[in-house]
């Protein structure tokens, strides 16, 4: 299983006309994703990539039931697209674009809040379920179905990990990439709360950068409510502090947000801190337990066998270990928990649900 | 963005924000000139550099490092004074906490009159990241770092958190009055600035507002001696006016030259340059140098379009740095097809002396191709497969 978006999701592409959106609508195609919509004002009645196209997102939901939107468009005018999906209740939103001003996202955050909406980003690469749906930038040929979930505040480092954990047989459940800005939509608490939920997802790999306290947040709430493993890795150790490190969010302020507090932060909560970015992969296997496929096997035994110690009899309680109860586990998460960001689509019959989306 | 004091004052007042009286000038003559223009029988002079702790810095010649002027911040009597003031510190060095030991030139000075300061009080506006909402904040404690009161007596500082949809109230701005033990006319005065602070702050999208301190005079007013304005790089699109307060003097030439090309590039003091796409990887990058026993030289974050153009690019800023003795690239292709970055590195070779060792790791999309291009290219690259390799390579290469 997974999380946010899966092979069902109805997905809808808001700058679907622009360059950007064109390129990276033909590759979530290309992946498998259903893409449903798209919304350029001005361009409606049109079809771009065999994809209806519509002037205003409202009108492309009444007409394809869209429940995910991908936003591609310029940081003018991305803020606008975000609040246009949030009022025509789009349940998940999705925002690549990187450069929106920060009190724009003020209020914008505090918009989608208030209509309960999920939004992902801004300045992040998306959301992928290997094997499902893809809704966003990543390559997805580097990621490999599987119950490793993935939250990271970057877009290369993330296909870093990702590969490396591709590389060692282990697949991934849901990669959600949060954003690199001080003001996103979903933060790695709430990434965490819903790989809480879901009953597939066997560890987390959390991956912070300097900036923020976000990293100190998710710590505090992995001690105290999350069962299952998390591999832990911050990058920026080396960075000076006063300068914005690429990311709008990646700077230290006021002494603040350091790489070292953050790692401290996650140890005392029981996280696998990973030194070195090489090693996200390895360190993945080693908590699991696992006999990786690749040439990197673990090398030495014994740390290996500390870290499962200590994680393994939690994690195990929380997978719910025999078949019947991993089943109801699934399904009241399903009903519950994660059914209103997932949602399945069951006013209309099968029939005619094909239709719009087959090309 | 930062920008300069009396930069930030012209702003604040511009939304009726009370500061000091005050004239730019970037000639001890203009100073003098200042002085006499804005009257009075006391001025203070002030060096204008990006950096805080001017007040406790040095004045340095620049070449023989030799004091000239204990603190960037002096007090006049007489427009002559002004003028000698200004003259020792124009074209010298300042070095402060902040600056580090290499200091910033001083390129102007501003001239104030000068206040007649009953109490010293702090007040500042910024994101709070925690609940993605802006905060004002007030302490009695003015003058002081306020890091340093945050984390020695944070009660003393008091904060109101602003709701987006309804912004910063009159309420908000009489409790913080209040709360910093204020009544009658400096009350009313403090409630006013505060709420101009926090329209200031949203009509030029700040991104910091540190007045440090906000002073009350002797006749009850309310005035921001000092203002630290930093500006939101993503919203200067539609502040044109503000993007032509950026100094490109208080910039290093090299971070200049590289946003020309759209490169974010920052230096660092270590050997080792780096070229990466994307900025989480660029510092993962930078920290696996440092792990494997070499320091990074640089963030270089070529970002998600890298052509062969931004590689060579890329190499002649790095290559500008005397330090540097070794160069990693780490590529990971998503969109970036590895073949075409691996064709930009054999080019940017050819067309470049490359004085020192290049080891380039190129995963990703098409990263087999590239690595054939690299072989083939009959340039001496150190190709690294995986990421650790990469790091190893590098540092045994400035080892050697």
């Amino acid at each position: 299983m997974s999380i946010l978006v899966e092979k069902k999701s109805r997905v809808l592409v808001q700058g679907i006309t622009g360059s950007e959106g064109t390129f990276h609508t033909q590759q979530m195609i290309e992946y498998g994703t259903r893409v449903v919509a798209g919304v350029t004002p001005g361009k409606g009645g049109t079809e771009h990539l065999g994809v209806p196209v519509f002037n205003t997102v409202a009108e492309a939901v009444e007409k394809t039931r869209a429940n995910v939107s991908c936003i591609f468009v310029p940081p003018t005018h991305a803020a606008e697209a975000i609040l246009e999906a949030a009022d025509a209740g789009v349940p998940l939103i999705v925002c690549i674009t990187e450069g929106i001003p920060t009190l724009d996202m003020i209020r914008v955050y505090d918009f989608v809040c208030k209509r309960g909406v999920r939004l992902i980003g801004p300045n992040c690469p998306g959301i992928i379920s290997p094997g499902q749906a893809k809704v966003g930038i990543m390559p997805g040929f580097i990621h490999k179905k599987g119950t490793v979930g993935v939250i990271s505040r970057s877009g290369t480092l993330t296909y870093e990990a990702v590969k490396q954990l591709t590389d060692l047989g282990i697949g991934q459940s849901t990669c959600i990439g949060i954003g690199g800005d001080p003001v996103v939509g979903t933060r790695f608490i709430d990434a965490l709360r819903l790989f809480k939920d879901d009953p597939d997802t066997d560890a987390v790999v959390l991956i912070g950068e300097i900036g923020g306290t976000a990293e100190e947040e998710a710590a505090s709430y992995v001690k105290k409510h999350f069962p299952k493993p998390v591999i832990g890795f911050i990058a920026g150790r080396t960075a000076p502090p006063g300068r914005r490190m690429g990311h709008a969010g990646a700077i230290i302020a006021g002494g603040k947000g350091t790489a070292v507090e953050k790692m401290a932060a996650m140890k005392k909560a029981g996280i696998h801190v990973v030194e070195s970015p090489a090693a996200i992969g390895i360190t993945v296997a080693k908590v699991l337990g696992l006999e990786t496929q690749g040439q990197q096997r673990p090398a030495r035994k014994s740390k290996s066998a500390v870290s499962r110690k200590k994680t393994a009899p939690k994690a195990r309680r929380e997978k719910s270990g025999s078949p019947v109860r991993k089943k109801a586990a699934a399904a009241r998460s399903k009903k519950g928990k994660t059914g209103k960001i997932v949602m399945p689509p069951t006013r209309k019959p099968a029939g005619k649900k094909r239709k719009t989306t087959s090309r | 963005m930062k920008i300069h004091e009396y930069q930030g004052k012209e702003i604040l007042r511009r939304y009726h924000v009370p500061t000091p009286e005050g004239r730019v000038a970037a000639t001890a003559e203009e100073a003098e000139t200042a002085a006499r223009t804005l009257g009075g029988t006391l001025w203070v002079v002030k060096a204008q550099i990006h950096a805080g702790g001017r007040g406790k810095g040095n004045i340095l010649d620049p070449h023989t490092h030799e004091l000239i002027l204990a603190g960037g911040v002096q007090i006049a009597r007489t427009p002559e004074a002004v003028r000698e003031l200004a003259a020792k510190m124009l074209g010298n060095l300042l070095v402060t906490v902040q600056t580090g030991p290499e200091g910033r030139i001083v390129r102007r000075v501003l001239v104030e009159q000068g206040v007649e300061i009953a109490r010293e009080f702090y007040a500042g506006m910024l994101l709070d990241r925690a609940t993605s909402r802006n905060v004002m904040m007030v302490s009695t404690e003015g003058g002081m770092e306020i890091e340093k009161v945050a984390a020695e007596t944070p009660e003393k500082i008091l904060r109101v958190s602003i709701d987006p949809a309804i912004g910063f109230r009159a309420f908000q701005a009489r409790r913080l009055a209040f709360g910093l033990g204020l009544s009658g006319t400096a009350f009313k005065s403090a409630v006013a600035f505060l709420q101009a602070l926090a329209q200031a702050y949203d009509a030029v999208d700040a991104s910091l507002f540190e007045i440090n301190p906000l002073v009350l005079t002797k006749d009850d007013l309310m005035l921001a001696l000092d203002a630290k304005v930093n500006l939101d790089d993503n919203a200067l699109w539609r502040h044109p006016d503000l993007l032509a307060m950026r100094d490109l003097d208080e910039e290093a030439p090299l971070e200049i030259e590289a946003s020309k090309y759209n490169l974010n590039y920052i230096k660092l003091d270590g050997n080792v340059g780096c070229m990466v796409n994307g900025a989480g990887l660029a510092m993962a990058t930078m920290d696996i140098i440092k792990l494997a026993g070499g320091e990074p030289a640089n963030f270089l974050d070529v970002g998600g379009g890298a052509s062969a153009e931004t590689v060579e690019n890329g190499f002649r800023i790095i290559l500008s740095d005397p330090n540097v003795r070794a160069i990693l690239i780490n590529i990971f292709g998503g969109i970036v097809r590895c073949d075409r970055i691996a064709t930009g590195v054999v080019q940017a070779a050819r067309n470049i002396d490359m004085r020192v060792p290049i080891v380039v790791r190129l995963a990703g999309t098409n990263a087999r191709e590239a690595g054939e291009i690299l072989r083939n290219s009959g340039i001496d690259f150190s190709v690294a497969t995986t990421f650790k390799e990469a790091a190893e390579k590098v540092t045994r290469a400035i080892v050697d």
